[in-house]
């Protein structure tokens, strides 16, 4: 399919959803508006605030503290998870004793985590790093572990013939060959980065666009919901962009 | 002066038994005792599944015998086979490094500068005819091509015994006779010792100056051993009609057939 065309397709379904929205909220088409626009607000007042927040420059410092949320909590999130990946994978031993409590601590809804973070770290942005990190952690250290334990054997075996150390081989082919799983789940794991940061801003925070969204709801101001919603989408749908153009520098060796 | 009388592999008494689960063990390869000189081309046939393969691998170091030893130059082998290059069955090119990078690896790792390694990568896949293909990556090459960045991989290293696993087994008849004769004109150059696994008759006998046969396993071993005393060089596709050839094709078949039957009674017998 050619891509303007896809493009357009894709412009055009939001544009109906938003046309629905605004003739659901203007006018009696589909029932009462102010009732409508009081459960959904309106599109025309959701795109006013949203510009006021841009032209003002206020939504820049929550956008920034989201990304810094999401940013560290992916970077140490990674970190761990391919150190801990690799050792684990390593060490067949270690692996087999803390198997329970890998899945065990992997099962537990990371809501539940919020206010202990928030105990721990303080309000600040460390929380919302941590109930980001523990959600990358997981995805990263399952695929790292994956990823060296199902090292292609002939490969292997080559780069011991071609006279690989361990190091080398470490260097060489069990690195690349974790890595490319890791960034196969780039866009879950920066998916998730972002998630634990909304989250935690949600569940208690002076600043970010899940604090935002949080101080529209308390004051029943719906627009700034929506508002706040669409600011997080558009955010997503950039960061994922990013990581696709990322991606497809690193994985260039897989044929399409 | 080197000793020609040392060989480049000594095989005393390898028997090679595999753990299977529950406890049992499977004896793939019963002693077995084979020599191959230091400018020696030996092709080793026999029917699938026999243990050819794993008669490599103990030679190349990566297996390690149930009982017997392996000579290599005259030293017994520990770990690793230093001396030699393996051209594996499968694939086994590293698919994220490009053609160039994954030929150029083994003097990389060796402590060759890596502007000097890629020079050396470059030539060697001008060699085997794949100049053009050098920043591509594996996934993106041919069964055929991909198989000879392997021999570039190998050949780079100059290694002084190269074995080689039906290196070209997947590819067509026509393929399979070019890469011979690339393969031969490689080899005679500096002729160095080569144990050359392959199903092939045909190609074993056009390559080689000595074809082993191999019983079907399990506790397979050698039942032949059979000079090759046709003329070098030598044209893949044209010595198949020589005589010489024909005749000698006759008399290895004549050993070879019984074994292929059994082979594939053993496995029908089996999966029954
Ligand atoms: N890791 C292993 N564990 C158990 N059995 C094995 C293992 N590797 C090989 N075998 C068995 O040993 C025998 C010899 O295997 P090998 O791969 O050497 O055969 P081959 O002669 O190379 O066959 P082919 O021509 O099909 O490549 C086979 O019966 C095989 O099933
Ligand atoms: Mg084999």
């Amino acid at each position: 399919m050619n891509r303007s065309l896809l493009l357009l397709l894709q412009i055009l379904v939001a544009l109906v959803v938003v046309a629905l929205w605004h003739l659901a909220s203007a006018t009696t088409l589909f029932g009462n508006p102010k009732t409508i626009a009081f459960f959904f607000a309106n599109p025309l007042g959701v795109a006013e605030r949203i510009w006021t927040w841009f032209s003002s420059g206020s939504i820049w410092y929550h956008l920034g503290i989201t990304l810094t949320e999401a940013a560290l909590a992916f970077l140490i999130g990674s970190f761990g998870g391919v150190v801990f990946g690799f050792w684990f994978a390593r060490k067949p031993l270690v692996a087999a004793v803390f198997d329970p409590y890998v899945k065990a601590a992997n099962a537990l809804p990371r809501v539940v985590l919020a206010p202990i973070f928030a105990l721990w770290f303080g309000l600040g942005i460390w929380s919302k790093v941590a109930l980001g990190v523990t959600l990358v952690f997981f995805i990263v250290f399952f695929n790292v572990y994956q990823g060296v334990k199902e090292v292609s054997q002939p490969v292997l075996n080559n780069g011991r013939m071609l006279g690989m150390n361990e190091r080398q081989l470490l260097r060489h082919i069990y690195l690349p060959s974790a890595l490319s799983w890791v960034f196969s789940s780039l866009h879950t794991s920066v998916g998730f980065a972002v998630v634990g940061a909304v989250v935690g801003e949600y569940l208690g925070s002076a600043a970010g666009l899940g604090y935002l969204i949080h101080q529209a709801e308390g004051v029943f101001d719906v627009v700034g919901v929506f508002a706040g919603m669409f600011v997080l989408m558009g955010f997503v749908l950039v960061v994922d962009g990013l990581v696709t153009l990322v991606e497809r520098k690193l994985l260039a060796w897989r044929a399409s | 002066m080197p000793k020609n009388d040392v060989a480049a592999v000594r095989l005393n008494g390898v028997a090679i038994s595999f753990d299977l689960a529950d406890r049992r063990r499977y004896d793939a390869v019963a002693p077995t005792d084979l020599a191959v000189g230091e400018n020696e081309f030996v092709a080793i046939v026999g029917p699938t599944g026999c243990g050819k393969s794993t008669l490599l691998n103990a030679t190349a170091g990566l297996l390690r015998p149930a009982s017997g030893t392996v000579d290599i130059f005259g030293v017994p082998l520990s770990g690793i086979n230093r001396q030699a290059g393996y051209l594996f069955q499968q694939d086994a090119l590293m698919p994220w490094k490009t053609v160039i990078d994954n030929v150029a690896i083994g003097l990389e790792i060796a402590g060759t500068a890596r502007t000097e390694a890629l020079k050396t990568a470059r030539h060697w896949l001008e060699r085997v005819g794949l100049g053009a293909f050098c920043d591509r990556y594996p996934q993106m090459l041919s069964g055929g091509q991909r198989k000879r960045v392997g021999l570039a991989q190998v050949l780079i290293r100059d290694p002084r015994l190269l074995l080689m696993d039906e290196p070209f087994g997947p590819l067509d008849a026509q393929t399979r006779q070019i890469m011979g004769d690339l393969l031969l004109k490689l080899w005679s150059e500096d002729r160095k010792a080569v144990m050359f696994v392959t199903h092939d008759l045909d190609e074993a006998i056009a390559l080689s100056d000595r074809v082993v046969i191999m019983s079907a396993g399990p506790r397979s071993h050698i039942i032949g051993d059979f000079p090759v005393t046709l003329e070098r060089p030598r044209n893949v596709a044209e010595i198949r009609h020589d005589p010489d050839f024909i005749r000698l094709h006759r008399d290895i078949w004549d050993a070879l057939r019984d074994q292929v039957m059994k082979a594939y009674d053993n496995t029908a017998g089996a999966a029954a």
